[in-house]
């Protein structure tokens, strides 16, 4: 049964007004939607990053359930040690047995692909009953904007800046997503917060198994992709519908796409309206929009050839 | 049952860990308390432990799977040294200031490069700023004792501050010893039960654990950190001699070995005080009037109460088993002579730094040192005032 907005608009704000974040920002949508997909009580453990600076400035929170954050590079083994504390005092009969909590780990793209990839890897491996979402808005935004390994093909930042000499980052993006498959978790999948309902169910569903799951949530960052911050929606939007961020999930190891563009756009749709990749559209660099289509291309084509495999 | 056994020093701390029984154990193997790791696995596999033991894939996750569990709510340790230690070196500032009394056994190692696996105290005394109670222990029995003592201590009310159990990488980690092992059941009335204050799984509740200070509140909180290890020392005191009333051996911020006449003195902590003490009878029984002071406890220093012990002393040496480069002497020597500052009347100090990598010390370097502190003494005249012993120069 489809979740209606009005009824999750009943449910009490587990992240609440006030928090410091920038106008048009992905996080809280992203965040509000996701803790809606419970009705159990939740544990966050949140690395260091716009979400965590901005919502717990001492003395204030905007947090209205428990929360605990340690260091950036450490979401998932704070959130794995917070679960197995609650295993133990089960097990010791210090809790109740039908006691019931959800543990969700919170990192950006750089808490999660770049400094924090090895402690998500060993939680997840470990089987950990814990929820991963990584908020990927490409960028270390919370240090001004620098390259992170998920920042795409051509997009300039801080520490990969375009210039005279260069298309901005040369590097592709990491497929963070298929690394955690390879975990052989029993659930990933990648949203976007434009399609709220998808998220919605995918939160549920990670909540719901047993055992590790895993969200990788396409993020807006206005500040860093440098775009009007009114269009937020309408740009996750073409990043789907560009297939440059593709919505997937992975169920014990079988791919199903959830949208399938009725017209896939060119990427330049998507690339356009963001100021960090306006250099792209000079002439010296036509050849680095040609290789991005290409990218994109050749990953929305194995995308579907894995979910083909699946039977989906 | 209370028993005599013949353990060394990894397996001591696995019996406490089994009397003990901590809630949540994260631990990652590391040359020389790799074993304490594996006889936990195997106490878990066996059913002889109920908490939870996490494997991480790696040290830094140890400690954050550490922090996690504590903040939990709950009892909680690790086990580690040297490259392990300080790969946790970030967490442990975090553990200490997010006040979880976490406790960790540390099987003291040499820090690379080069790579060395054997005892010195390079990675505690790196650690000496990071917030944490330090405890040295002078062998198997000391560990074991020390670590029981080390859950009541860190988690008292005032203090809740995380404590690290010192005890030398195979020196003690891997040598066998006879050590008394209480009864299981008085070892766990003995440590009783905790009660965190601010438990994350206490979900009726709602707090932030962790939030970011600015300048208006980061100082504030770092002095209520502080407050913690300085309300330690009355709880270091009180749990020693309760061990005592329990068990038969009493505890206290330090050891003073034939002190009471002495004129010249040695200040030496863990193992090598062992050697130590026997150099001391051997000097006493030529009519030397030397004592040794035994550190037990680094951090809190016990400041006041090791400057009183000395103070009345002609000269004494400070042995340290981990160098400071380019400080005005290592670790243990610098707080000592700063402890004495005030005193008027106060021995000449000099150090020594020994044993670096593993490198013996035995009785004879003792000896050594007391022949200097003689002449010193006796002239009032300090050579050499850093120095080191059974070193290749
Ligand atoms: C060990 C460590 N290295 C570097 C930093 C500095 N730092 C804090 S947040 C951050 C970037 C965060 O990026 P991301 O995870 O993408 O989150 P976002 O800021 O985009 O929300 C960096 C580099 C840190 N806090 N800790
Ligand atoms: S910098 Fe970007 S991610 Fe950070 S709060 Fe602003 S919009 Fe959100
Ligand atoms: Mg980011």
């Amino acid at each position: 049964m489809a979740v209606k907005l009005k009824d999750l608009a009943q449910m009490e704000d587990k992240l609440v007004a006030g928090h410091g974040m920038c106008l048009g920002c992905g996080i809280p949508l992203i965040f509000k939607m996701i803790l809606r997909a419970t009705e159990d009580p939740i544990v966050v453990a949140n690395a260091t990053g716009c979400l965590e600076v901005c919502t717990t400035i001492f003395p204030r929170t905007a947090w209205n359930c428990m929360w605990v954050h340690s260091a950036f590079e450490n979401a998932a083994a704070t959130a794995a040690g917070v679960e197995a504390m609650f295993k133990a005092l089960k097990n010791k009969g210090k809790i109740p047995a039908d006691k019931k909590i959800k543990f969700l780990a919170v990192g950006g793209d750089g808490g999660t692909y770049d400094i924090g990839i090895q402690s998500l890897s060993g939680a997840m491996e470990r089987g950990h009953d814990i929820v991963y979402v990584c908020y990927d808005n490409n960028v270390y935004a919370n240090t001004g904007g620098q390259r992170s390994s998920a920042t795409p093909l051509g997009a300039s930042a801080t520490t990969s800046p375009a210039g005279s000499k260069s298309p901005g980052k040369v590097q592709k993006k990491k497929d963070l997503t298929k690394i955690l498959v390879a975990h052989n978790i029993p659930y990933v999948a990648q949203a976007s917060p434009h399609r709220w309902q998808d998220l919605y169910n995918k939160a549920k569903k990670a909540f719901e198994v047993e055992g590790p799951a895993f969200l990788n949530v396409l993020c807006l960052c206005p500040t860093e992709w440098k775009y009007d911050e009114s269009q937020g929606i309408k740009l996750a939007q073409l990043a789907a519908d560009t297939c440059a961020w593709p919505l997937y999930e992975v169920e014990n190891g079988k791919y199903k796409i959830n949208y399938k563009p009725k017209e896939k756009k060119p990427v330049l749709e998507w690339l356009k309206p963001q100021g960090r990749f306006r250099h792209l559209f000079k002439e010296e660099n036509a050849w680095m929009l040609e290789a991005i289509q290409k990218e994109v291309d050749r990953d929305w084509e194995d995308l579907n050839k894995l979910a083909e495999i699946s039977g989906a | 049952m209370k028993a005599t056994k013949i353990l060394n020093g990894n397996q001591t701390i696995a019996e406490a860990v089994r009397q003990i029984d901590p809630d949540v154990i994260a631990a990652y193997p590391i040359t020389p308390s790799t074993a304490i790791v594996e006889i936990i696995a195997s106490f878990r596999a066996d059913g002889l432990i109920t908490g939870e033991f996490v494997c991480p894939e790696s040290e830094h996750s140890a400690m954050s799977v550490c922090i996690g569990a504590a903040s939990a709510g709950g009892r909680v340790m690790t086990a580690t040294c040297s490259q392990g230690l300080a790969l946790m070196w970030e967490m442990l500032y975090i553990a200490a200031g997010l006040r979880l009394p976490i406790v960790a056994a540390i099987a003291n190692r040499a820090l690379s490069a080069p790579i060395n696996i054997h005892g010195d105290h390079s990675d505690t005394m790196g650690a000496r700023d990071s917030g944490w109670i330090q405890i040295y222990s002078e062998d198997s029995q000391e560990a074991y004792d020390n670590f029981i003592q080390a859950f009541r201590i860190g988690e008292h009310p005032d203090v809740l501050t995380p404590v690290m159990v010192g005890f030398d990488g195979f020196i003690i980690s891997h040598s066998a010893e006879v050590v008394q092992v209480e009864d299981d059941a008085a070892v766990k009335r003995f440590i009783g039960d905790f009660k965190p204050p601010y438990p994350l799984l206490d979900t009726n509740r709602k707090f932030t654990v962790g939030p970011i200070d600015f300048t208006d509140y980061y100082f504030e909180h770092k002095r209520n950190q502080i407050e913690g290890i300085e309300n330690s020392p009355r709880v270091i005191e009180e749990v020693g001699k309760e061990f005592g009333r329990t068990f038969g051996r009493t505890y206290g911020f330090f050891e003073e070995y034939r002190t009471d006449d002495a004129e010249i003195g040695i200040v030496v902590m863990s193992s090598a005080a062992g050697t130590g003490k026997d150099a001391v009878d051997e000097l006493r029984a030529e009519g030397k009037k030397i004592g040794l002071l035994k550190p037990r406890v680094f951090r809190p220093f016990p400041y006041r109460q090791i400057a009183e012990a000395l103070k009345k002393m002609k000269a004494v040496a400070v042995l340290d088993r981990s160098s400071s480069p380019g400080a005005f002497g290592a670790p243990l020597f610098t707080e000592v002579r700063s402890a004495l500052y005030d005193y008027e009347k106060r021995p000449k100090l000099v150090n020594y730094v020994y044993g670096l990598g593993g490198r013996d010390i035995k009785v004879e370097h003792f000896k050594e040192v007391a022949g200097k502190l003689e002449k010193i003494a006796t002239t009032g005249k300090v050579d050499e005032m850093l120095g080191y012993l059974n070193l290749r120069e």
